[in-house]
């Protein structure tokens, strides 16, 4: 008797100590959910600040001449808005859904260190100040692009060494994030839960998570090998001193490329789990599902150097690169073609987080594609840094990685809020974000292939017309994310209230919590069958 | 949905008629050389593959979409596995790679052959300019972008070959196998000519190597395609392809240009010739960085107007260059800003500093002006 009054009594007290309020409850927070909400809010915020940043890019890019912003400022804004969107906005809204989605998916009632939490979530503000300060530090923000390399990048100006702090804090952040979500799903599944019962997000991030674990540390060594160059007389990157300016290129992108599946898997797992749901029927192959994620991380660190393919490298090295890209597009294509297969003889509805997933599928497997027409080494020699780059990256990180995160968004609100969300307003944001995005970056291609190098402020007026649509519908593209804004925020004061399950097909331990989840969920683990 | 691959595949159609090219840029640039060719015709492969594979691929999504819909009645079947299906679609994709990567494979063995060259040109990355060296020729000269400030300002018209024009573009002889040494004097650098399909970084310190034989004479353009900091966008390349007759004129006419140079090393020249001549070899060098009226973009680039450089002594008393005097700077630089002693030849160099001591808000008392023969000397 006394054991059960002293367990109910412990659970009874640790749910009356764990509504703290104001300020402190977000400052001290060690709860999985109020930390994964900081994540979305902070990942949405940089969101806007570096797209705004390419709304500068884009107005420069008009039209042809110099109008808005000079050469050097315009570098800024180029650099800016691909540090801020990789490291702000992309990997924090994974984070972000990893925190609120994992212990409530595998039936864990927080994550495994809920401290080491809440600090990997405060590190992301200082690196935040750090970025965005260097615009106003003499000589101005970074300009060298997000890769850095020297020995452009020994050149600048004090900013250079505070996104170098910036990464190095983001790069600890991810660290001791990866290492709670391992932990947390090796050790807090629910009884019953085997790895091969996961939800597919869930296998996603323990995949993602072992990757930063090793790509990080080596971004790290490259970040420190270039400020000791820049300030305390190595060597590393200068061939007047016996180093090499390549080898940085060789240490950044072998942790570049990782990175890259860093932003995508968790984006699969999503997928994985919105299109069963809408279509009423099991993800199929689920075990071919996990094989093909685990070999895409393993193909990941084998390919790094497709990024430099004109840097001469020895024909050898050129083959061995483009044979191991071009092994990627084996396990991308199962992905792809799972998912077909779950759609195909389901009993489909179109709500707003289904449109976003069917929209990826079809939209990430044209930058798949784009990805193989780069990994074919002679043509990625008419390709290499110009516009049908970024049309490529842009379409896997984009209409890939955002446009996830968007449809995860108003996948999983409804739970998070309690609240529907405005179906209608949902499906205008995503027509226009899908029609606006493919005004912007698809005819990137085109004028890539006719050879506009990427990177710079002006150019000759024969790519006039394309880069007129592409600022178009960049400005569109731009203005509809505050139309995602007012739909959250929205869906957040207000809205038809969400049962617990929320959609009819779906599955999985969090729709077996009220919406909004409570405060502190799963404190019994539930028994998965 | 639907609207959107019928788009894109009108699009690609599109790229795939050569009339549509005079509107739009929409395809690779017209090759002139086999290895061009050979890129043209594998990403135009490529491309029908992948589209192949879309339309098949997303035929049978739509067509889900289409009828496999809750509002049609359709009822959800509970399969999830299917062994021979995942087995087919790992292997048909393998396959599909392996025929790319043949002819791949083979047009890379020949682009990295730069055996049995006609000739070999030396060209070296520097920010912002082209540097060419015709080893066997001893022709060597610099390239710069030869359109003006105000189109790019928007002041004046924009001419056809906006930001593709230079003031000496590199000449090749027709159907000669050149091949072509690069590397760079401070950042990384790309020399790109698309119509060649060569595209080869420029690193500082260490020398790399490509080659092209155009087969139709030409103007031929292309960009620096590696950023290289703030006027990455303007160091276009340019090359021309001409007969064998042309190509030996052009040898003779930069001789003589040489000879001449060399010439006015030896003469006494006045105040007034020297700030008129190195006004123009500032704009085409300097201005870059240190802006057309000497303020500078400080802290990166100092302003020339009243800098202590450009105002103080030169000569030391042994009547050698001070260490850090002006001289000093132009010949051998410091920092990113470059050395000109290779360069510039002793008439732009003598001519520069007095401009920059006698112009631009300067009026320098301590050594007001510098001869040629003085910088011919001191080298």
């Amino acid at each position: 008797m006394s054991t059960t009054t002293t367990s109910h009594h412990d659970a009874h007290g640790h749910d009356d100590h764990g509504h703290p309020t104001g300020l402190m409850r977000w400052v001290k927070s060690t709860n999985h959910k109020d930390i994964g909400t900081m994540y979305l809010w902070f990942s949405f915020t940089m969101f806007l600040f570096a797209g705004a940043l390419a709304m500068l890019i884009r107005l420069e890019l008009f039209q042809p001449g110099l109008q808005f912003v000079r050469p050097e400022v315009f570098n800024q804004l180029t650099t800016l808005h691909g540090l801020i969107m990789i490291f702000g906005a992309i990997m924090p809204a994974f984070v972000g859904f990893a925190n609120w989605q994992v212990p409530l998916m595998i039936g864990a009632p927080d994550m495994a260190f809920p401290r080491l939490n809440n600090m990997s979530f405060w590190l992301l503000i200082p690196a935040a100040i750090l970025l965005l300060a260097s615009f106003f530090v003499p000589g101005g923000a970074a300009a060298g692009g997000w890769t850095m390399y020297p020995p452009l990048s020994v050149q600048g100006g004090m900013s250079i060494d505070m996104s170098i702090f910036a990464l190095h804090i983001l790069g600890v952040s991810s660290i001791v994030g990866s290492i709670n979500i391992i932990t947390t799903i090796f050790n807090m599944r629910a009884p019953g839960m085997t790895l091969m019962k996961m939800p597919m997000f869930v296998w996603t991030w323990l995949i993602t998570a072992y990757l930063l674990i090793a790509a990080m540390p080596v971004l790290a060594g490259a970040l420190t090998m270039l400020i000791t160059d820049r300030h305390f007389g190595t060597h590393f990157f200068n061939a007047a001193g016996g180093g090499d300016p390549v080898l940085f290129q060789h240490v950044f992108w072998f942790f570049g490329h990782p990175e890259v599946y860093i932003m995508i898997l968790p984006a699969f797992g999503i997928l994985s789990t919105i299109i069963p749901t809408f279509a009423r029927k099991p993800l199929f192959g689920y075990a071919s599902m996990v094989y093909a994620t685990a070999a895409i991380a393993v193909l990941s660190f084998v390919v790094w150097a497709h990024h430099m393919f004109t840097t001469g490298m020895p024909v050898a090295g050129q083959l061995f690169f483009m044979y191991s890209t071009m092994l990627i597009s084996v396990p991308t294509g199962v992905k792809v073609f799972n998912w077909l297969a779950t759609m195909w003889k389901g009993s489909m509805t179109f709500e707003t987080p289904m449109l976003f997933a069917v929209a990826v599928v079809f939209l990430f497997t044209i930058g798949g594609f784009s990805g193989l027409v780069c990994a074919i080494l002679p043509v990625d020699i008419q390709l290499q840094d110009t516009y049908y780059v970024v049309a490529h990256f842009h379409y896997v990180l984009f209409s890939g990685a955002a446009m996830s995160i968007m449809g995860g968004v108003y996948y999983w609100i409804p739970k998070w809020t309690g609240h529907m969300y405005d179906e209608t307003l949902g499906k205008w944001h995503f027509w226009l974000t899908t029609i606006a995005f493919n005004v912007t970056f698809f005819p990137m291609h085109f004028t890539g292939l006719a050879g506009m190098p990427r990177r710079i402020p002006d150019y000759s007026q024969q790519f006039a017309e394309f880069n007129m649509i592409s600022s178009l519908g960049a400005f569109a593209l731009g203005l509809s994310q505050l139309l995602f804004l007012y739909v959250v925020i929205k869906c957040i004061r207000g809205g038809a209230k969400a049962t617990n399950q929320v959609w009819e097909g779906a599955h999985g331990l969090e729709w077996t919590v009220p919406s909004p989840a409570p405060f502190h969920t799963f404190e019994t683990p539930p028994l998965v069958k | 949905m639907n609207k959107k691959a019928i788009f894109f595949i009108s699009m690609m159609l599109l790229m795939a008629t050569g009339n549509a090219q005079a509107a739009y840029e929409l395809n690779l640039h017209a090759p002139v050389t086999e290895i061009a060719r050979q890129i043209y015709d594998l990403h135009m492969l490529i491309v029908y593959v992948c589209l192949g594979i879309l339309v098949i691929v997303f035929g049978v999504m739509f067509y889900s979409i289409y009828a496999h819909r809750k509002s049609v009645g359709h009822q959800a079947a509970q399969f999830h596995e299917h062994h021979v299906l995942e087995i087919i679609w790992t292997i048909i994709p393998a396959v599909i790679l392996i025929a790319m990567a043949v002819p791949a494979t083979k047009t890379i063995l020949a682009m990295k052959d730069t055996t049995a060259a006609d000739m070999t040109v030396k060209v070296i990355g520097h920010q912002w300019k082209w540097e060419y060296d015709y080893v066997d020729q001893n022709v060597h000269f610099i390239s710069n972008l030869s359109t003006t400030q105000d189109q790019i300002d928007g002041k004046s018209e924009k001419g056809e070959n906006y930001l593709l024009e230079v003031d000496n573009p590199m000449v090749v002889p027709v159907g000669k196998k050149i091949r072509v040494l690069l590397t760079a004097e401070d950042v990384i650098h790309s020399w790109s000519v698309p119509s060649f399909g060569v595209k080869q970084d420029a690193i500082p310190g260490f020398i790399k190597e490509t080659w092209f034989r155009a087969d139709k004479e030409g103007t031929y353009r292309g960009q620096c395609s590696e950023l290289c900091g703030k006027a990455h966008g303007f160091m276009p390349i340019v090359v021309e392809a001409v007969s064998d007759e042309k190509y030996a004129a052009w040898i003779e006419a930069k001789n003589a240009e040489a000879a001449k140079g060399d010439a006015g090393a030896d003469k006494e020249w006045t105040k007034e010739d020297l700030v008129a001549n190195g006004k123009t070899v500032y704009e085409k060098n300097c201005a870059v960085c240190h802006q057309a009226n000497g303020a500078g973009l400080p802290p990166a680039f100092p302003a020339m107007t009243g800098s202590k450089i450009a105002l103080g002594a030169i000569w030391g008393a042994d009547g050698k260059y001070a260490k850090d005097s002006h001289v000093d700077r132009l010949l051998n630089g410091k920092g990113v800003m470059p050395a000109w002693k290779a360069q510039l030849n002793d008439v732009e160099i003598a001519s520069v500093i007095t401009y920059e001591r006698q112009a631009l808000g300067n009026a320098a008392t301590v050594d007001p002006i510098v001869q040629p023969a003085q910088i011919k000397a001191a080298r």
